[in-house]
């Protein structure tokens, strides 16, 4: 396993290569400006390493890559790392915060679906789970800043913090609400929670979609196994039956379908972060994009493949960890 | 009428095309039982009617013409759904963006379901280590986040309607090579396909003939349960900047412009990203009803 691991990485890095390298932009250009001589050009060129072998070109860049180099961001004129290492919490607190959403409200949600198969429960489930996968999620932010900031006030707007609370809470952990908490500053804390609750609950309906609908199929698949039946017949309550021994076997392909979501949820942060100018990830991608600032696009890609590769290693381990069965070669 | 539909529904078809058509109309009827499938199925034929008729209904130069004199009406009878912040009309240019729409799924499906078939067929036919290869290339693919790479490549190639598709179907194919590889596997060793081998059929043949007819089924279901991702992906793109350019009426590009004005004109933001959502609940509730039908559930 480890060894497809390393062969997604390679191919990652190799795809982000290619777009690095054969962008229609002249790096040397872009460094160098078009009024340079052709001896100043020359040296560039040769100091980014163009007039090496396209192979040596890739191994040096995964070189770098492995020691977190990503090159200085034209954009912020800071190495791509440091931008991504202060950016990163934004989007881990609005993904965080949407997952547990998704996990608290979704797999109830499909394991009362599972139990009422075919009934009215059953259909409103299958049908907001529905209405989450056709929904564009630019779109439903920007349709919840309307409705519930700007004509009912309920949460705060963009942004994570009020202009008035900024620089307040000194950074530990990068999350404004932990961070908040460490020095007691609960003022805070509630107004970075209003900034963050309709974002992370958007986001949060797109993977509870997911997770209800998933819950609902392994749920399905448990009753009819006979040892709920066993169960049954010994006299436990169906309460009991379905919410412990059946939800008790599902949580193992659950945990797969979760991870799987997060990395789902990073990708869908890069619109939601847009629509409420978040400070994250997904708005310093999009922003350096615009700045034709490629290391920094091909920084965030990496990090978030990476954390993906991660996320379908880690699903794979837990699974086979918790089921034995999954270990056996087939 | 009866006549027809006893021929159709004959048990003891005469010739290949009656049984093969009969087949359809069964199929047919069993998905016409299927509620949401059949609204699914309304909403994708809405789309295309509305995409090929909309010179007819609408003038394209109210879609793309600025009148500034009118900006951000709101609903009347000359603007059913308002004009936007140049003075275009909203529902004409939706309805031109149902254009864009569509050619953005057609053009992503006649580039994903022949490369998907092209890894996938090989893979499930001849096993070994052509499947190892050509799989574990699939699985590189299949471990990208889609929206970031399409992201990505939009940046690399350049903004614009051609780089998005390029972006969306360069991630979206490894599903339709694992789906044909399974799909090939199952058939691989049925005596038909030996019977065609004895008769000395080359390899190329035989998939051609054979295996891509009986994989096509399950991978046009898959398709258009997938439309609704590639739908919101492409829109995403769109509404990012990445996608379709002004003055296209590119539905999510639309939502982004309105952005601006949305506190005091809801409707040049709102009522196209409606048109999204609708679109990519068309193809899923197809998609479900087909799914349904084909695994016997309908």
């Amino acid at each position: 396993m480890l060894f497809s691991v390393i062969l997604t990485f390679l191919g990652l890095t190799a795809v982000t290569f290619v777009i690095g390298r054969f962008m229609p932009l002249d790096p040397v250009l872009t460094i160098v400006g078009d009024k340079a001589s052709t001896e100043v050009y020359d040296r560039v060129y040769r100091e980014l390493g163009l007039d090496q072998p396209v192979v040596v070109q890739y191994l040096t860049y995964l070189g770098k890559l492995v020691r977190f180099e990503f090159g200085t961001s034209v954009m912020t004129a800071r190495p791509v790392m440091e931008d991504l290492v202060r950016v990163f919490p934004a989007t881990m607190e609005l993904a965080g915060l949407a997952l547990v959403i998704g996990v608290l409200i979704g797999v109830p949600m499909g394991v009362i679906a599972a139990t009422n198969r075919g009934r009215i429960v059953d259909q409103i489930v299958r049908f907001l789970s529905l209405l989450g996968y056709s929904m564009p999620v630019f779109w439903l932010g920007l349709v919840g800043l309307l409705l519930f900031y700007a004509k009912l006030g309920w949460v705060e707007g963009p942004g994570r913090l009020d202009v008035a609370f900024d620089d307040i809470v000194p950074t530990v952990t990068g999350l404004i609400m932990v961070d908040a908490l460490l020095v007691g500053e609960t003022e805070v804390f509630f107004n970075a929670l209003g900034h963050l609750i309709l974002p992370a609950s958007i986001l949060g309906y797109l993977s509870l979609a997911y997770i209800a609908r998933m819950t609902r199929s392994f749920m399905l698949e448990q009753l009819e196994q006979e040892y709920i039946l066993a169960a049954f017949a010994k006299g436990l309550s169906p309460w009991r039956v379905v919410w412990v021994h059946a939800l008790g076997n599902v949580w193992v392909q659950l945990v797969t379908v979760i991870a799987l979501t997060f990395g789902s949820l990073l990708e869908g942060a890069v619109l939601t972060e847009t629509v409420f100018a978040w400070p994250g990830l997904g708005l310093y991608m999009k922003n350096s994009l615009f700045a034709a600032d490629l290391n920094a696009v091909l920084g965030g890609t990496v990090l978030i493949g990476t954390i993906y590769i991660f996320l379908n290693m880690l699903s794979d381990i837990i699974y086979s960890l918790v089921d034995p069965r999954a270990r056996e070669p087939s | 009428m009866t006549t027809w539909r006893g021929w159709l529904l004959n048990p003891a078809p005469t010739s290949r095309r009656q049984a093969q058509l009969g087949g359809w109309f069964r199929a047919w009827l069993a998905f016409r039982r299927n509620t949401l499938g059949m609204a699914g199925l309304f909403i994708v034929l809405l789309l295309i009617t509305i995409a090929v008729a909309a010179p007819l209904i609408a003038d394209p130069a109210t879609a793309l013409t600025q009148t500034l004199e009118d900006r951000l009406q709101p609903f009347s009878w000359a603007h059913p759904f308002g004009t936007d912040e140049l003075g275009r009309d909203i529902m004409a240019r939706m309805m031109f963006g149902a254009r864009i729409t569509l050619t953005i799924v057609i053009l992503v499906s006649l580039i994903v379901v022949p490369i998907g078939l092209a890894i996938g067929l090989p893979a499930g036919y001849f096993g070994g280590w052509i499947d190892a290869v050509l799989m574990r290339v699939t699985d590189i693919f299949l471990a990208f986040p889609r929206l970031i790479l399409a992201l990505a490549f939009a940046a690399a190639l350049g903004p614009g309607i051609e780089n998005a598709v390029i972006a969306i179907a360069l991630t979206a194919w490894p599903p339709y090579a694992r789906l044909a590889r399974a799909e090939t596997m199952t058939r691989r060793s049925s005596e038909f396909i030996q019977a065609a081998e004895l008769q000395g059929a080359s390899h190329l043949r035989i998939i051609a003939t054979q295996i891509v007819p009986l994989c096509l089924p399950s991978v046009i279901i898959r398709l258009t349960l997938d439309m609704a991702g590639i739908i919101l992906t492409a829109a995403g793109l769109g509404f990012l900047g990445l996608g379709a350019q002004p003055p296209s009426p590119e539905w999510g590009a639309m939502v982004s412009t309105g952005r601006a004005v949305l506190l005091d004109h809801w409707w040049v933001a709102t009522l196209p990203g409606i048109a999204i959502f609708i679109t990519s609940l068309g193809f899923n509730l197809l998609g479900d009803g087909l799914r349904d039908v084909a695994s016997g559930r309908g």
